[in-house]
């Protein structure tokens, strides 16, 4: 690993897009780039393997139906079953008609609470977390790329430059760590 | 600027000049300056309002349910109308930010933010309406799946009461993180401009320490399109089961099949009707012309005239089913709605829910900002009185003739559904000052479509 890395800015998200393409193509290391409202393509022009949120919230929406289904079959069917105006309710088949509904509620409370407590630690957000984007410019109308230097800095420059950078600037990870 | 293409045909979305800078200084303006005095006026009235119904509430709660207008034949009345009223308004908020993105239609941004703190702002003011009628609300714990002190007895899951709990529930939480998330580069947007050190740290704090990384960006999208996802039939779900509540009784007026659709499309005509009154009122007062324009009021005002003809529909197969099906209890209850002594009520809801929003056929009417705003405010006026009218008249005359009766509101009744309003606008006063009231991270993704500027750009070429 270098020791130094780069922070290089943009202002416009198609000429980062562009970048971004150019960069990957000539083998340096993108670390990180920080942009302040989604950029179509971005993940894809960066190689970020897709999220498997979606996959993991329906695990999370499995859990719900049958945490729901378990529940009322304890309460209603199993511990205190009730004779409410005769209507057939002793089994868990001949009630499920009226516990639809608070099925349906518990499966999307569980996939969406869980999905979105799973995406806040993955990403690491919660109160009182320090934000971590080198510029305060990137959530505004700046886009930032954090990336390695490559093997001569020089060049690594005057490709960015040509391809649109606003601003390089050469950090120094070494003394971060002291 | 291929990528961004967008038929000519379209009208823009953001008016203008704009840059993506200037988008940032024109949602912080409002939270960086200080609120002018109309502000502090219109705080003064909410806050006042919201005072004199936690009076009333205080009241209900030390004296006794015996407070409000009920009797032995209408058990049930301003509060379960009140409650219905404001959930209803709770669901545009969802609506637009969920079916909308699911449809991909980009007029949701501008509107979003403000629609889903409007449902949260609502939801609340619903919530309180059971949790009140309780008489003792200490006891709320009791509406929880949890053996109650007597024994081992539960709730009961086959009552459309304990659905409509967690239904509720479930869509106050869901909206208010769908609200939140989405807000979380906004805050950032607004912690990272921020001058005043006090400033700053509250934006810190509930921004998360959101950064704007590739990665975040990449689950941020994938996770509003699944809660949109979710969120969808949620919302539908909602009000089909406020619908319940009424469905699976066996009132006459009230036992009706169609309630579920009736009632959710009820639900986002009444929500649009409070959106629409609100943002015509924000975007003036916050400058916020370029991003809520006349086009989108015209979009609002088309979903208005739509769901405002389904519950025509749904008010005239109601009528003809009672006569249709025989039952002679059924056709009483819809005869004494329309000509008994509730007529007035009736003809209220008809010509405020039915032929008002028929207007906007005209485009005139329907790009007009002051017609807007006054078809606004008729609908939410009649959408309170559809429900009075099912509730009351449904119940006022029942099976024994010598227990009819009318119902009329005490001061109490009226002072609590006075402070709800009130608390509701003590919120959006707030939220209008504190929070960026436009999604403008999302409104910058869509700049270069759908701006004016980039729009004339593309057609010069």
């Amino acid at each position: 690993m270098s020791s130094k890395s780069l922070h290089v800015l943009f202002d416009d998200d198609d000429i980062l897009l562009d970048a971004v393409k150019q960069i990957v193509k000539s083998k340096i290391y993108i670390n990180e780039i920080y942009t302040p409202f989604p950029v179509h393509g971005l993940d894809k022009a960066m190689k970020l393997k897709p999220t498997n949120m979606s996959i993991a919230t329906f695990i999370y929406g499995c859990i719900g139906f049958t945490v729901a289904i378990m529940m009322m079959n304890y309460i209603m069917i199993v511990d205190w079953p009730q004779n409410i105006g005769g209507k057939p309710s002793f089994t868990l088949i001949e009630n499920i008609p009226s516990f639809v509904p608070i099925i349906f509620e518990m499966t999307v409370f569980f996939a969406a609470h869980l999905m979105v407590i799973t995406f806040y630690l993955k990403s690491k957000l919660w109160p009182f977390k320090k934000a971590e984007n080198p510029h305060p410019s990137t959530t505004d109308d700046k886009f930032l790329i954090d990336m390695e230097t490559g093997t001569n800095i020089a060049k690594t420059k005057t490709m960015l430059k040509k391809l649109g950078a606003i601003s390089i600037e050469i950090i120094n990870n070494d003394e971060d760590e002291k | 600027m291929s990528s961004h293409y967008e038929a000519p045909i379209r009208k823009p979305l953001v008016i203008g000049d704009k840059s993506y800078h200037d988008i940032t200084e024109d949602i912080a303006r409002p939270i960086e300056t200080p609120p002018n005095k109309d502000w502090w006026i219109a705080f003064g009235i909410s806050m006042a309002a919201f005072m004199w119904g936690v009076g009333c509430i205080i009241y209900t709660i030390g004296t006794g349910i015996g407070t409000w207008g009920l009797n032995k034949t209408v058990g049930w009345a301003w509060d379960i109308t009140n409650f219905v009223w404001w959930v209803g308004i709770g669901h545009a908020g969802t609506l637009i930010s969920a079916v909308l993105l699911l449809f991909r239609q980009k007029w949701r941004m501008g509107i979003n933010r403000s629609a889903e703190a409007m449902t949260i702002f609502s939801v609340i003011q619903a919530g309180l309406f059971p949790v009140i009628h309780m008489g003792r609300p200490w006891l709320i714990y009791w509406f929880f799946p949890i053996p109650n002190q007597f024994g081992s007895l539960w709730v009961n899951f086959n009552s459309p009461l304990l659905w409509d709990v967690f239904a509720i529930s479930t869509y106050l939480t869901v909206s208010l993180v769908f609200w939140w998330t989405g807000l979380l580069p906004d805050f950032a947007m607004i912690r990272d401009r921020a001058v005043k050190p006090f400033q700053k740290k509250i934006y810190s704090l509930i921004s998360f320490g959101w950064s704007g990384r590739a990665k975040d960006w990449q689950r941020f999208e994938e996770v509003s399109l699944v809660l949109a996802g979710l969120a969808t039939p949620l919302v539908l779900s909602v009000h089909t089961i406020v619908s319940f509540d009424f469905a699976t009784s066996v009132i006459p007026g009230w036992h009706t099949t169609i309630f579920p659709p009736y009632f959710v499309a009820g639900a986002i005509f009444s929500g649009f009707a409070m959106v629409q009154t609100l943002l015509i009122i924000m975007r003036k007062v916050s400058r916020l012309e370029s991003y809520i324009t006349v086009q989108h009021i015209e979009m609002m005002n088309i979903v208005i005239m739509i769901t405002g003809s389904i519950v025509g529909c749904a008010y005239i197969t109601e009528l003809f089913i009672a006569w249709y099906s025989g039952v002679e209890y059924e056709q009483y209850a819809f005869l004494n709605r329309a000509t008994g002594p509730y007529w007035w009520a009736y003809f209220l809801m008809m010509s405020c829910n039915v032929v008002s929003p028929q207007v906007m056929w005209f485009k005139k009417i329907r790009t007009s900002i002051i017609w807007s705003f006054v078809i606004s405010i008729v609908v939410n006026v009649g959408m309170w009185f559809e429900r009075f009218v099912i509730i009351v008249t449904s119940l006022h005359r029942d099976y024994l003739p010598s227990s009819w009766t009318m119902f009329s509101p005490t001061f109490i009744d009226i002072g609590i559904f006075i402070g709800t309003i009130g608390f509701f606008f003590v919120l959006f006063l707030l939220y209008a000052r504190s929070f960026p009231v436009v999604a403008q991270s999302e409104v910058k993704t869509i700049l270069k479509s759908s701006g004016e500027n980039y729009k004339k750009l593309r057609d010069k070429k």
